[in-house]
């Protein structure tokens, strides 16, 4: 699966962080980055919570 | 705010339930009975307020969501149909940042979320850490009782937050008076606006010195901001304002009445003092925060385009009120939400609020509980409410819920 981010939407809520340490960063002002766009079996429960968390509906997960 | 009121809906019936309702005097941790029992009967309802006025009450879990992440509505107070607290809110001014809207709420919320961020609260965790060991020290050197609210559950926060902003924390006699005013429903207006006053002129007075001479704080940050021509010197402080008022009433109420609810709950204090899994703590305090819900007034908002809620069109013009109490014990979402269950997966809570107004602090407020809640209990196994639980003042003349005193023993 694929993960999408659209960083203009981020409000800096860190829990997308919280939620999926190894995909989810943030930069210096707090906006959540990418680390990783192609997530497997593995962590794609962590990177639904993080869609299910996330206030501002930034994070999206494309079926390929 | 008068002019708000006029436009309220005239023809509904007299028997609208007021809210927000009285509490269960048995219950103290859970919402008002009235109010679980609308859940349970209907996702949405119009509700009367203080003042007349009618807004829509949502009730439901993911109708809460929908409409908290929804760009129709506003959080200005002053946009027509806003339910308000109480008259006039805040004082004097705005509120900063939580109370405007999209694309001005963003830029100026963005300039301060910088020190916000997990990786750089992570880095404060033993200086947390030392705060709290210094403050049980000096409790344990005394023979007790002790209020737990004076003595550990505000000065934490209080701390915390003076040392992040660039506060000196000696002068917190006048902001933790000041705050307390703020946030009680029973202060006059006159009351709030002097104690806002008060604190906006202490704060002002704090930028203008980072302005002449800036250090390596948050105060400092918000004044370059100054400097750069970015805000003025108003908003600069209005922007302060916000920061240190919430940093201090929330996590500290959560402190004091968590330890109440886990007293009160022996099992679950059990699993919280006989862990030493990380993991673990941090899920305790996700539940916790789902469960006591300090934020008892709902999340409130005006309709500024026409939308649907439940089956039901809210026209623009109309307030609605998210009561996050019990979204947060919805049990679609979280089965058998009435019981304190630290074991479960609460992350979904929406006690710092949704959408693009979700509390800014939370990653601060989540890694000051867990220390907190990772090291009272362990080191003070004893711990004991030192009177009787009738005889515990609860935060109902507060816009944040918690407890006045909390005398404990050990
Ligand atoms: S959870 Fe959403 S809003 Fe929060 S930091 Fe991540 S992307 Fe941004």
């Amino acid at each position: 699966m694929k993960v999408e981010l659209e960083a203009d939407k981020c409000v800096a809520s860190g829990q997308c962080v919280l939620a999926a340490m190894d995909v989810f960063d943030q930069d210096d002002d707090g906006i959540a980055i990418l680390l990783e766009e192609q997530v497997g079996e593995d962590r794609l429960d962590d990177v639904k919570e993080a869609v299910a968390v996330c206030p501002a509906a930034a994070i999206r997960l494309v079926e390929q | 705010m008068a002019d708000t009121l006029a436009g309220a809906v005239p023809e509904a019936p007299d028997s609208l339930p007021e809210f927000p309702m009285p509490r269960e005097a048995r219950c103290p941790f859970d919402p008002p009975p009235a109010l679980k029992d609308l859940q349970e009967k209907t996702p949405l309802t119009k509700v009367r307020l203080w003042d007349g006025s009618e807004p829509w009450l949502v009730t439901r879990y993911a109708d809460q969501r929908a409409v908290l992440g929804d760009p129709g509505v506003s959080a200005d107070t002053d946009s027509p149909g806003y339910p308000t607290k109480a008259s006039p809110e805040g004082g004097e001014g705005k509120l900063s940042f939580i109370m405007m809207d999209d694309p001005e709420h963003a830029r100026l919320r963005r300039m301060v979320t910088a020190p916000f961020a997990v990786k750089k609260v992570e880095a404060l965790r033993p200086a947390v850490q030392r705060i709290v060991d210094d403050l049980i020290d000096g409790m344990l050197s005394r023979p007790g009782p002790v209020d737990l609210v004076e003595e550990f559950a505000l000065p934490i926060p209080s701390l915390v937050i003076c040392e992040l902003l660039g506060v000196p924390y000696d002068d917190h006699a006048l902001f933790q008076e000041n705050t307390k005013t703020m946030v009680r429903t029973t202060a006059t207006p006159e009351q709030r606006g002097a104690a806002t006053r008060e604190m906006a002129g202490y704060l002002a007075g704090q930028i203008a010195k980072r302005l002449a001479d800036p250090k390596d704080d948050l105060l400092s940050s918000i004044a370059g901001r100054v400097t750069a021509g970015e805000i003025d010197h108003q908003q600069a402080t209005e922007m302060a304002l916000l920061l240190l008022i919430a940093g201090h009433e929330t996590t500290a109420n959560m402190i004091a009445l968590g330890t109440l609810a886990l007293l009160q709950n022996p099992d679950q204090l059990a699993l919280l003092r006989d862990s030493d899994d990380p993991k673990f703590v941090a899920g305790a305090v996700e539940e916790l925060l789902r469960y006591l819900h300090i934020t008892h007034l709902g999340r409130r908002r005006a309709v500024t385009e026409d939308m649907e809620i439940a089956g039901q069109v809210i026209k623009a013009g109309e307030g609605v009120i998210m009561a996050n109490e019990i979204a947060n014990r919805d049990p679609e979402v979280f089965p058998d939400p009435d019981r304190l269950d630290l074991t479960r997966d609460a992350r979904r809570h929406v006690a710092f609020g949704f959408g693009v107004h979700q509390c800014l602090g939370q990653p601060l407020a989540r890694m000051e509980l867990q220390v907190v809640y990772g090291t009272l209990y362990k080191r003070v196994p004893t711990l004991k409410l030192a009177c009787a639980l009738e005889d515990v003042r609860f935060k109902n003349d507060a816009f944040i819920y918690g407890v006045h005193e909390l005398p404990v023993s050990w």
